[in-house]
């Protein structure tokens, strides 16, 4: 029996939709005089998206930031609807987006667990039955009448899973929680959905962490620029999706400006097959194809790596190499990276210019993700394991 | 509940549209737990901090009493239907009151929670349901008060104070049309935000709190009616205080409420399901 039922479904976003009361009659009156106007431009974010899945199945979705993940899990959950096309469910649908959502930081853990239920869709019945799993499952037993506020991130968090994960639903939608919380949480909450897998509830999973998903889902849903880009048995897709996630995220066109064009940029391992998964330990290599078109004075490129929350780890300058100027023609650049990083999503961006004009600058001309154990460190950026000297102060 | 075996349960269909306004108030009793359970958390967080707790609840009525009275009895001699004016304006001002906040808190309730908007899926309009139910609580804490003025002043309350409960519904009812407006609106046009208390501040004085609905005379007071809580305030004070039954005002201020109610209902199912798409 089919429980989810997807159906060309495509959803449009109204870029700068917030006006204000101003800008809205404004427009109203634009749109008197001049017919159509359009306010900010569109985009899609979803196009024409369409899957089923029957009871007990799972679906894991891959994509990068930006592909329509999270939007199709809320069209799937009702939060939004979509503009064209009809998503259908079957039973109770539960979509964990985001943890405690909905919890009070001044209330009690006793307390937040009736109102988060409550939110999630339980009746207080439901909530009374489960109440002890909730509390068993969570461990924060002793702080149950203490204000959620005083409680450690570690404790929050898996209280706040407890609740949603004691829903028991027909079909269980996760986003990327499991980015948040130590390894210990982490190993409960797969540990819980697997178990809602085997009661036979139909799980919709999205993560950038592909070894779980591997484990807890049979097939697979890549998502690109809203399309579904490939769909069929997780090992393909996730092998695919990997694979393409070396190369540049340019198009074929090259990105050009006044003195240069950008052709390609790719980072591979060294030493290793180009379709092999990046670790924190692989040496790597960053290339740049590139054409210079008018070699001016000056003309220096740099190669930049920004980590996910937009700090910028490094910014590499050709001139720095001792290479004088860049004569006319094409080249590719190679900058050789040692293991250096922890897991995570890094960008590559490019930069032409002198040291008073920018030329061309493209923030992220490629991305690349580092796959692996963060060693318990999922706070760290770099994996240095510089030495620490420990030495003895009283003269005892 | 959904129970694994029997009959499959019917599909829930998500697509472009809007949802229906008769499903508004059938999602408000579905929802009705997850209503007192907004309220509940609401009551509890406003209850917690406030040290001095159910004294600032009477501080605002009070004062402004202390104010009218000074201002509107004894500066401007108004006439308050042969009731002891500070009883007269107390009245009024725990009915105001009531109004007054529920409306300022459902009005802000969608859009000072957007993860919950974005992030979950229950039924959007218990939100702004669930903020006409603490001021009640105020409400009735203020009410003890009207009942210590009724022992100083001497005055004995008649069978009218039956109809009390109903005339405190339709107060209730009158919030929750205009809270359904502006939350709705709040979410599109932030403006509405700054726009809250202007308005509760023109529209206090505009409605019989100070003075009595009765200065008005003949097709005056029709119009005069137009503005719902002009026939609720004498409709109160008709059930608390005895005085003189309102007639056709308290008709039309009763028509503009449902029209309020009504058009409101109307206007929150209709963009309710953009909500999350432009919080």
């Amino acid at each position: 029996m089919d429980v989810v039922q997807v159906e060309h479904v495509s959803k449009k976003y109204l870029l700068g939709e917030r006006l204000n009361a101003r800008e809205s009659l404004n427009a109203a009156a634009a749109r008197v005089f001049r017919r159509r106007q359009r306010v900010g431009g569109e985009l899609w974010s979803l196009r024409d998206v369409s899957f089923t899945l029957r009871d007990g199945e799972s679906l894991g979705i891959v994509g990068r930031n930006g592909a329509g993940k999270s939007t199709i899990l809320k069209i799937l959950a009702g939060i939004t609807a979509p503009t064209i096309g009809e998503s259908r469910t079957r039973g109770r649908v539960a979509a964990l987006l985001e943890v405690g959502t909905g919890f009070h930081p001044e209330l009690t853990g006793r307390e937040n667990i009736f109102l988060n239920g409550a939110i999630l869709g339980m009746s207080r019945q439901d909530i009374k039955r489960r109440f002890e799993q909730i509390v068993d499952f969570s461990g924060v037993e002793r702080f149950l009448d203490t204000p959620v506020k005083r409680y450690s991130s570690g404790m929050y968090l898996r209280l706040a899973f407890a609740v949603a994960a004691h829903l028991e639903p027909d079909v269980l939608v996760v986003d990327e929680i499991l980015a948040v919380g130590d390894a210990e949480f982490q190993r409960k909450c797969i540990g819980r959905m697997e178990e809602a897998e085997q009661e036979g509830r139909t799980l919709i999973f999205v993560s950038h962490d592909l070894g779980t998903l591997s484990k807890l889902c049979m097939r697979s849903l890549w998502l690109e620029s809203g399309a579904v880009r490939d769909a069929g048995e997780t090992p393909t897709i996730v092998r695919d999706y990997l694979a393409s996630g070396l190369f540049s995220t340019l198009g074929t066109t090259p990105l050009a400006s006044a003195v240069a064009a950008l052709y390609g940029v790719r980072v591979v391992p060294e030493g290793a097959d180009a379709n092999s998964v990046l670790m924190p330990g692989d040496r790597l290599l960053i290339e740049v194809d590139f054409e210079v078109t008018d070699p001016v004075p000056g003309l220096d490129l740099a190669i930049i790596v920004t980590a996910e929350g937009g700090t910028r780890v490094l910014d590499e300058l050709v001139s720095d190499s001792g290479i004088g100027r860049l004569a006319r023609g094409a080249f590719r650049a190679t900058l050789a990276v040692p293991p250096l990083f922890n897991i995570g999503e890094f960008s590559v961006g490019v930069w032409f210019g002198t040291s008073h004009e920018d030329f061309l600058y493209e923030p992220a001309a490629a991305t690349f993700s580092l796959h692996g154990s963060d060693m318990g460190r999922p706070e760290r950026l770099l994996n240095l394991n510089l030495p620490i000297a420990v030495e003895r102060l009283n003269g005892a | 509940m959904v129970t694994s075996s029997g009959s499959p349960p019917d599909w829930q269909v998500n697509a472009a549209g809007r949802s229906k306004v008769i499903g508004a108030w059938l999602s408000v009793w579905r929802s009705r737990e997850l209503i007192g359970f907004f309220a509940l958390r609401d009551i509890r967080v406003l209850y917690k901090q406030a040290a001095l707790g159910v004294l600032w609840v009477l501080l605002q009525p009070v004062a402004t009493v202390v104010i009218f009275t000074l201002v509107f009895s004894r500066l401007a001699n108004i006439d308050s239907q042969g009731i002891p004016y500070p009883l007269f304006a107390l009245v009024g001002m725990v009915v105001w009151s009531y109004f007054s906040v529920a409306t300022v808190r459902g009005s802000d309730v969608l859009v000072s929670n957007p993860q919950l908007v974005t992030k979950v899926s229950f039924p959007r309009i218990a939100a702004p349901a669930a903020a006409m139910l603490p001021p009640l609580v105020d409400m009735a804490v203020s009410l003890a008060l009207v009942a210590v003025l009724f022992l100083y002043y001497g005055v004995s309350p008649t069978w009218r104070v039956l109809a009390a409960p109903a005339c405190i519904l339709l107060v209730v009812l009158a919030a929750f049309g205009t809270t359904l407006w502006l939350s709705a609106l709040n979410v599109r046009y932030r403006d509405v935000q700054h726009a809250v208390g202007p308005l509760m501040q023109l529209w206090l004085f505009a409605s019989p709190v100070a003075y009595p609905a009765s200065l008005f005379e003949g097709w005056h007071a029709l119009v005069y009616a137009l503005n719902p809580m002009a026939g609720l305030l004498s409709i109160a004070r008709w059930s608390l205080l005895g005085t003189p039954w309102p007639g056709w005002p308290a008709v039309v201020s009763l028509i503009t409420l449902l029209a309020v109610l009504g058009t409101g209902l109307l206007y929150f199912t209709r963009t309710e399901r953009s909500f999350a798409d432009v919080i």
